[in-house]
């Protein structure tokens, strides 16, 4: 049956969901191969067509049509595949920031970390545009502030960080801060402290 | 990751893509020369007209809009007379999710298969009568799996965004200070590395 290697591919992104399998290279060039074939068995059958209805009074029109929908089939998915993939991707950078984990970085394909990098300076680009000093990061303060410190618990080893008043304080694992909102909110976005509330 | 809800589909739409793979009842109207192998049940190289064979709803949409049809679709089994009536009697008492796993999506292509469009109707009073069983489901904190397995795709993203709109409201009104929490993808992202690290 044609598109069923294209119907994996889709199958394996809906699997997925809120994560990004390894990129399929393999089924992909599957697929496209398949494409090609048919597209060479209609271009050979479209040629006899005008003769063969005449001569032996066979029809490939129906044919044709039933091998251009499956074309067209492939097409769909393979776009679906990487649209989606992208999409994926575009959260990726809002919710982990610029700098992708490698076990990510590891399941794409090199047109896919170009986007990322062009993607994520063109978000730094706007964000720095936004008002007159200095811009502002969208991806902080998600939620309204209640309090201008805030208790987070370290739950990694982190090592050191500096605030922006010049003090430094080691994050190690388990230990408790009592820390100004802005300072930690994107290290709780990414995992490495939690809140206490 | 959000993926498109297939309420509109587009193009890209995940859902409707697998919602069109599944397979129509269809007889062929011509011959179809070289297609032999879509028949599975006989070896031949030619499609004769005549021939009774599933095509996925991809297929069959594409081929028989067209001026001169190349196959005549009919009814998947699901939506026909005898079904009907079952839905008809008590849709909340119907497995859905065993007769298709899309069904909504499938049967809003296939309505157009029944000149009668008594399909449509069905669709439209089953959804409205399952739905305040699928809220009534959401609303109960404590889910049941058993019960969960009964929905199709489409009233199972209806039932997560319900319970996840009830879970938030019971956070807030207990606490009225939202907690900073880490991302949604970064949670997953360490329980997945969790089990990789135990691998190795």
């Amino acid at each position: 049956m044609f598109g069923e290697k294209a119907y994996l591919l889709i199958k394996e992104l809906d699997r997925n969901r809120d994560s990004l399998p390894p990129y399929n290279t393999e089924l992909l060039s599957e697929i496209h191969n398949e494409v090609k074939q048919l597209v060479t068995e209609n271009q050979e059958d479209a040629n006899v067509s005008e003769q063969s209805r005449l001569v032996e009074n066979v029809s490939y029109v129906p044919t044709l049509k039933i091998r251009h929908a499956a074309i067209k089939r492939n097409i769909r998915c393979i776009l679906a595949y990487h649209y989606n993939r992208l999409k994926c991707l575009k959260t990726i950078r809002w919710q982990f920031g610029s700098i992708l984990p490698p076990e990510v970085k590891a399941n794409l394909s090199q047109a896919e970390i170009d986007f990322f990098s062009k993607y994520s300076s063109s978000l730094m680009q706007y964000m720095r545009g936004i008002g007159d000093d200095g811009g502002v990061n969208l991806a902080v303060n998600l939620k309204p502030p209640k309090s201008l410190y805030i208790e987070v618990r370290c739950v990694v080893d982190y090592g050191q960080l500096e605030l922006t008043d010049g003090s430094a304080l080691l994050l190690k694992k388990n230990s408790r801060h009592h820390l100004p909102r802005t300072e930690c909110e994107e290290l709780i976005r990414q995992g490495v402290l939690e809140h206490v509330v | 990751m959000p993926l498109q809800t297939a309420y509109y589909p587009d193009y890209f739409a995940v859902d409707d893509i697998l919602a069109t793979q599944d397979r129509i009842p269809c007889t062929f109207l011509q011959d179809a020369v070289k297609l032999g192998k879509l028949n599975p049940a006989e070896e031949q190289a030619d499609l004769k007209a005549g021939t009774n064979i599933e095509l996925p709803l991809w297929l069959v949409a594409d081929i028989t809009t067209t001026r001169q049809p190349v196959v005549a679709p009919s009814l998947p089994k699901m939506y026909k007379e005898g079904n009907r009536e079952i839905l008809k009697a008590d849709p909340c008492a119907v497995d859905l999710h065993k007769l298709s796993t899309h069904f909504y999506e499938l049967g809003l292509y296939v309505k157009q298969f029944d000149p009668r469009e008594s399909v449509a109707e069905i669709l439209l009073q089953t959804f409205t009568l399952r739905l305040r069983f699928v809220m009534d489901l959401s609303d109960n904190t404590v889910s049941n799996p058993s019960v969960m397995q009964k929905l199709d795709r489409l009233e199972r993203s209806v039932f997560k965004s319900g319970h996840d709109a009830k879970m938030k409201l019971v956070s807030w009104l207990k606490v009225s200070e939202m907690p900073l929490e880490a991302a949604s993808m970064v949670v997953n992202h360490k329980k997945r590395k969790r089990v990789d690290d135990d691998l190795f």
